[in-house]
């Protein structure tokens, strides 16, 4: 007989712990991406396809940084650095020059930019998984309750609650951020209320990677290594987020990413979870499912509320 | 023609379109107060007021674009429209308790619908299809009454159709004149032509009532004149009902049977072209009234 | 009137298509099988297909469509699923004794089963998603592919699927030469094959874009509004241009079976769908000559033309810098970039092979636009 952490026979609970544990870690950095993904929507209509790519590169300059010596100290400043710098030269040369074409346009423009970020990581790396530094303090492994994890693990959503405050705080008490919200509301209105749109915009890809960037220290903290794909997955989770809990909603998005983090992990250990409650008898191979949930759910969200759970109603004039 | 004789009876006038309390709310906003109107047929009919009185709001609640938030729409006598709030808001429309309401079931229809049931539209601000020619433009048009399925489409089995849709094409291009740019693009056209060319475009549903939002919108007073003599004749021409809406005050008062006049999504005034010109009500919406 | 088209772009049009056909046919006789020219033709046929069926959608309805991947999965898994041998089942699925499917169809009935399979999930996903609007769609469906992968991962499924193994040993694009009896190779026909079935598909597309149907679907994408106003059925138009669009690309997928010899439900990622959306941006959105042209450019590119890129290359006793595993695909990349945000009309525009009139009117024409 196996005896749990109080020394009882384990119960379901301690079975579903640690996966809720690491999913609402994982929504945690969800959140830190989906936020860049849903602030972008707000302002320019788009969905940034290359916002996930941008969180991956983020994780592979950790990587040659960390590599090439530096104290790590320094690399974090400035892997958040490099991070924001990307994320703006792409909306300068990728999205800049097509602020009037159609919609379809620009997004074809994203897909090309996630397009060349993945095939560029896969020239620098030569397509091989590369293995993310280890950083002190937060690796740490520590136990709650009946899990044991990464200190990062239970770091993450206070960093992200922080981070998320700090935000709100920007967009309603700065004037940055009330040109951010007169541009979401009515782009061409804020043009001509003499909003340089332009530096709006810039502002929105900076604070997105920014975000992205602490999004992925955590994150590769967690999973560490990193190839080419690496963000594809994330980034279109953190999408489904930002829709999930209404896109243009920052709270909205950091709400969708714990949901959608905490069911997938969930979902990833259900067949253990209802084997260790007697349910079933055998393994159902769901983990299969972990990732077509989300997008069921996006699905689903998109048919029956559109809007998300705290978006606003956009009525199209005829 | 034979609209002119049945109209000269009067016993024999027949509704083609009427409102029965519509009202559109858009949160707020009321759009459309309780408008109650009717269209007979053979009438051109105008609908005037102000902007935002809500006029194209009243086209959009009859062809299915919006649904509104209370009231009947009836053509040829037939119920195509019909809401009724529920809730809070049925007090306020549906006498004290709703209770008037309460066994209506809401009729919606899609906007193909109810242009398939013979309603056709034009847009205030023009709506071709940009990347097609005027040709085409009026030839998407005929699909609506097509006897073909994707199949007999694709292989061509469909043959004699096509023809006499193109040969409709032809014809309407014509009459509309345009026939010289039928290969232009619908959007390098003059103002003026691609006017026109949505009003062919409209016909060739195969309409009986007709629907103009503002069709002498940005048009000289020799094109308005030209108009009004055009919408006339092809009135007469395919036996239509012609319901518009419109600024130009001159091509109102000289086609128009009858006016309506709406203020602030109220109908203030209805009246033939003498009696609205007469009318103080309406001289005040235009205007504006002096304080004392 | 405009009424009475000219024949003789059409015939032009047909005469270059036929000389193409031939030089397929004889270049397979002549030249080694091996070469890398059929690689190219074979996997560009392929290709060419899928990109006309998004281009149907996402070019000429209006649709944003990013489900490709996962319609050509299913056309893909469909056939192996019906043509696997009997005898190479118990191998297949060792898993899986052998599979619950026990009997094949013929080949061609089998594409056609791809197609309708692939149709029929996309009636199924059409119904709630095709109301989206245009980006939500694009993400919809991208997940809807998501989803469709891992259901056919799935080992639940392995009788029929064969789980997250891979299905081969169908008929490939190699078992349409024709052999005699020792297994000698009498006539090529492994690169005139695929050659004849994208060609068949894309005609029959291009036959429905050019009729009523057709011009419907480009109202829609022109003008939603006024297409509805002018009595065309919003619903029922876009959900047959998303059948239809899947049904070409369950073909597709077939054919990409038939080319790659084996089945496996991971490669077929969004990725995927990216690469083909690229092909139908380069080759124009809207001209179904341009995503055939751009089908071929883009395989013989990345399959052919710049592998060089991908090895070491020595001019003299100079190494040319840069050159190494990977390199091809970022040249390609930029090139992409390229085209997406400086030449966005890509090779043809809006136009097709038979629209290419070289009159003086016709230019005069076009330069007043």
């Amino acid at each position: 007989m196996q005896y749990n952490w109080k020394g009882c026979v384990p119960t379901v609970w301690d079975t579903v712990f640690p996966y809720l544990l690491s999913g609402i870690s994982v929504g945690g950095q969800y959140a830190l991406i989906a936020i860049g993904y849903t602030m972008v929507y707000g302002i320019l209509r788009l969905i940034n396809f290359a916002h996930g790519d941008v969180f991956m590169v983020a994780g592979i300059v950790m990587v040659y940084i960390a590599a090439s010596g530096l104290p790590l100290w320094l690399c974090i400043p400035l892997v958040l650095l490099i991070t924001v710098g990307i994320g703006f030269l792409i909306e300068r040369v990728a999205y800049k020059p097509l602020r009037s074409a159609p919609r379809m346009s620009v997004m074809i423009s994203a897909i090309g930019v996630s397009y060349t970020l993945q095939n560029l990581v896969l020239y620098i790396t030569g397509g091989l998984n590369k293995q993310y530094p280890t950083i002190p303090w937060i690796s740490e492994t520590v136990v709650i309750g009946p899990a044991k994890t990464k200190l990062v693990t239970v770091v993450t959503p206070f960093l992200v609650i922080l981070l998320v405050f700090a935000l709100v705080t920007l967009i309603n008490k700065t004037k940055i951020g009330m040109a951010m919200r007169a541009v979401s509301k009515d782009f061409e209105t804020s043009q001509l209320m003499g909003i340089k749109i332009n530096n709006v915009i810039s502002a929105t890809f900076i604070i997105g990677s920014f975000l992205a960037g602490v999004g992925s220290v955590l994150y590769f903290t967690n999973y560490p290594t990193v190839i080419q794909t690496s963000g594809a997955m994330p980034g279109l989770k953190a999408f489904v987020a930002a829709v999930f809990g209404g896109i243009g909603s920052i709270p909205g998005a950091v709400i969708g990413a714990f949901i959608i983090g905490v069911m997938e992990n969930i979902i990833k250990g259900l067949d253990v979870i209802l084997f260790k409650a007697g349910i079933t008898s055998g393994p159902l191979g769901l983990a299969t499912f972990s990732d077509a949930f989300t997008f069921a759910l996006l699905i689903i969200i998109l048919v029956v509320k559109p809007t998300g759970l705290f978006g606003e109603k956009v009525t199209d004039k005829v | 023609m034979n609209g002119e004789q049945k109209l000269q009876t009067p016993q024999e006038v027949k509704n083609v379109l009427r409102l029965e309390n519509i009202t559109m709310q858009f949160g707020g906003v009321v759009a459309i107060n309780n408008l109650s109107l009717d269209v007979n047929q053979g009438e051109i009919v105008a609908l005037i007021g102000p902007n935002g009185a809500g006029k194209t709001t009243a086209f959009n609640c009859v062809t299915g674009v919006y649904e509104p938030t209370n009231g009947k729409v009836y053509f040829n006598g037939r119920v195509i429209v019909a809401n009724h709030p529920n809730g809070k808001m049925a007090r306020q429309y549906g006498g004290i308790n709703g209770e008037m309401y309460l066994k209506e079931k809401p009729v919606v229809h899609t906007p193909d619908k109810i242009t398939g049931m013979g309603i056709a539209r034009t847009f205030q601000n023009i709506r071709l299809f940009s990347s097609q020619t005027a040709f085409d433009n009026v030839l998407i048009a005929t699909h609506l009454r097509r006897t073909s399925n994707m199949l007999t489409a694709t292989f061509r089995l469909n043959a004699r159709e096509e023809k006499r849709n193109r040969e409709k094409t032809t014809e309407l291009l014509e009459i509309v004149g345009l026939s010289d740019v039928a290969n232009e693009k619908a959007t390098s056209l003059p103002y003026g032509k691609q006017r026109r060319l949505e009003i062919a475009r409209a016909l060739a549903t195969g309409p009986t009532l007709l629907l103009l939002d503002e069709p002498a919108a940005g048009m000289n007073p020799q094109e308005t004149d030209e108009l009004g003599e055009f919408i006339v004749d092809i009135k007469n021409r395919f036996n239509l009902t012609v319901f518009m809406i419109e600024h130009h005050m001159n091509l109102v008062m000289d086609i128009s049977d009858r006016i309506y006049v709406l203020d602030f999504g109220k109908q203030i005034a209805e009246g033939t072209p003498e009696e609205i010109q007469k009318n103080p009500v309406v001289i005040a919406a235009y205007l504006g009234v002096e304080d004392e | 009137m405009k009424t009475t088209k000219s024949k003789a772009p059409m015939i032009v049009t047909i005469v270059v298509i036929a000389a193409i056909y031939a030089a397929v046919f004889i270049a397979e006789q002549i030249l080694p099988p091996t070469s890398m020219l059929f690689t190219v033709l074979k996997k560009g046929a392929t290709y060419a297909l899928v990109a006309v069926s998004m281009n149907l959608l996402n070019g000429f309805t209006g649709i944003f469509s990013l489900g490709q991947a996962g319609f050509m999965l299913i056309g893909a898994y469909v056939y192996g699923i019906f043509t696997i041998p009997l005898e190479a089942r118990p191998q297949v699925y060792q898993y899986f004794d052998g599979g619950l499917v026990q009997f094949t169809v013929p080949l061609v009935i089998a594409m056609i089963f791809s197609g309708l399979a692939a149709a029929f999930f996309a009636f199924l996903i059409g119904l709630p998603v095709l109301r989206l609007k245009s980006d939500y769609l694009a993400i919809a469906t991208l997940g809807f592919a998501e989803i469709i992968r891992a259901i056919f991962q799935w080992n639940g499924l392995g009788p029929v699927t064969n789980g997250s193994n891979m299905l081969r040993s169908f008929p490939t694009f190699n078992d349409f030469n024709i052999t005699d009896g020792q297994g000698n190779v009498t006539v090529y026909l492994s690169t005139l094959v695929p050659f004849i079935m994208s060609g068949v598909c894309i005609l029959l597309i291009v036959l429905l874009i050019h009729s009523s149907y057709g011009r419907a679907l480009k109202a829609i994408r022109d003008d939603e509004v006024a297409a509805e106003a002018m009595g065309i059925n919003l619903a029922h138009h876009k959900r047959l241009a998303f059948c239809v669009s899947s049904f070409f690309a369950g073909v597709g997928g077939a054919m990409l079976a038939m080319y790659q010899t084996t089945v496996q439900a991971k490669s077929f990622t969004s990725a995927m769908t990216y690469e083909i959306l690229l092909i139908v941006v380069i080759g124009g959105i809207g001209s179904v000559t341009g995503s055939v042209l751009s089908s071929f450019l883009f395989v013989a590119c990345s399959e052919w033309w710049l592998r060089f890129l991908d090895e070491k290359q020595m001019i003299g006793d100079f190494e040319v810098p840069l050159l190494r595993n990977g390199f091809r695909l970022v040249v390609f990349s930029l090139i992409i970039m390229i085209v997406v945000l400086f030449f966005r009309r890509g090779i043809m525009g809006d136009r097709e092979l038979w629209d290419l009139k070289f009159s003086g009117k016709e230019r005069k024409r076009r330069a007043k636009e």
